[in-house]
């Protein structure tokens, strides 16, 4: 039970004086997915197939590589910040909230640096 | 978890048939939740067959004559009869409305009736909005100034910062929009919702208020503001033809701005 006043209850913790950066970086990564993904795509469509060291000698040009690790960036960052949107919404009790949300930042930072190593280790040659 | 599916003592039953369209040549059928805290009962649905021509051609007519007429435990809010007061909000044929100004002719068959969605119930059709106007009132929804007032005249405003207002103040707070959002159905405990913050953007916009950099600081919250994910229920329920959705996006454009 409770004898607390509505107004008391609406008000809750006050601002959290965030929110706009989570927002924003949200539209931007979306915008920059946009190119990098068809990029990707017409990417795949063109190396599949071919020998393995023509694939690894793609990879090796700068360009390639430069748009790649954009392209994870912006994919892993985006996913990060759509999946703690989606945690937010739908999961009610705090622990298991703040729970979800760690987690999946580490899987996020886990996943993206994983394949980040791998395109470098590709194009540094190692 | 989020809950998709009701409690089950909030399970809805089939309910009574009440039928007083003897001889009526334009019968319609409306069917309207029922639920009655004393009674410890789940809500049901009860069935009310009437004549058209026996009251006006809005739906609150046809609630009132059922009242009246047929069933006079039939619990509702209702007022000026002319959408300005917004206390007959209820879910009208799946659509929150109100149901002063909703025609009954707009619907083909049978009509049904619930109270505005996922809040708490006082009794059938009437919600229990106490958290809502709490947030209305947490907005701070009234003019502040530093600037002491004109000593021999209003505040005054130019005709193009009056302008900015319309689309705004129309709204009458009837909490259609909110209780049609997704967003508030889950999280209304610390989202404002597309009504509140409709009226929190009339303030911010408006020309005479000071207070306006303190106003966005208080919105900037993850839930409270940013909640909205642009579902747009709120757009297009509002029985005013107003546009929450869009003032949201103000906000939320406002906050980009004063950020660069």
């Amino acid at each position: 039970m409770s004898l607390q006043t509505p107004l008391a209850r609406a008000r809750g913790l006050g601002s959290a004086k965030e929110g706009l950066h989570h927002w924003w970086a949200q539209r931007l990564t979306a915008l920059a997915l946009v190119p990098l993904s068809l990029w990707f795509i017409y990417s795949l469509v063109v190396v599949t197939g071919a020998e393995y060291s023509i694939i690894i000698a793609w990879l090796g040009q700068t360009i390639n590589v430069v748009l790649m690790l954009l392209f994870l960036f912006a994919l892993y960052y985006h996913t990060a910040l759509g999946v703690q949107v989606v945690i937010e919404d739908y999961i009610d009790s705090e622990w298991q909230k703040i729970a979800c949300l760690i987690l999946v930042k580490f899987l996020v930072w886990l996943a993206g640096l994983s394949a980040a190593v791998s395109v470098l280790k590709i194009y540094l040659g190692l | 978890m989020a809950e998709f599916t009701l409690p089950k003592n909030s399970k809805i039953k089939p309910g009574k048939t009440f039928s007083a369209a003897d001889g009526a040549t334009r019968k319609k059928t409306f069917r309207i939740y029922r639920w009655d805290p004393d009674a410890g009962e789940n809500p049901r649905m009860d069935t009310y067959e009437v004549d058209l021509d026996k009251f006006g051609p809005m739906v609150l007519d046809a609630v009132i004559y059922i009242k009246n007429e047929i069933d006079s435990t039939l619990t509702f809010r209702r007022s000026c009869r002319e959408g300005i007061c917004g206390s007959c909000a209820m879910n009208i044929g799946g659509t929150n409305t109100l149901a002063c100004t909703k025609a009954i002719e707009d619907f083909s068959g049978d009509i049904s009736i619930y109270p505005l969605p996922h809040m708490p119930v006082v009794k059938d059709l009437v919600p229990d909005l106490t958290h809502f106007y709490a947030q209305y009132t947490s907005i701070k929804p009234w003019m502040q100034t530093q600037s002491p007032p004109p000593p021999d005249a209003e505040r005054l405003q130019s005709k193009e910062e009056r302008a900015k207002l319309d689309g705004l103040y129309e709204c009458i707070l009837c909490a259609c929009c909110s209780t049609s959002c997704p967003s508030y159905w889950w999280n209304s405990d610390r989202y404002l919702g597309p009504a509140i913050l409709l009226q929190a953007y009339r303030w911010i916009v408006d020309s005479r208020d000071e207070y306006t950099g303190e106003r966005l600081d208080e919105l900037e919250d993850p839930f409270r503001l940013y909640r909205c994910h642009t579902i747009m229920n709120c757009t297009n329920t509002c029985p005013k033809g107003l546009n929450p959705a869009k003032a949201i996006a103000e906000i939320k454009k406002l906050m980009v701005s004063r950020s660069f």
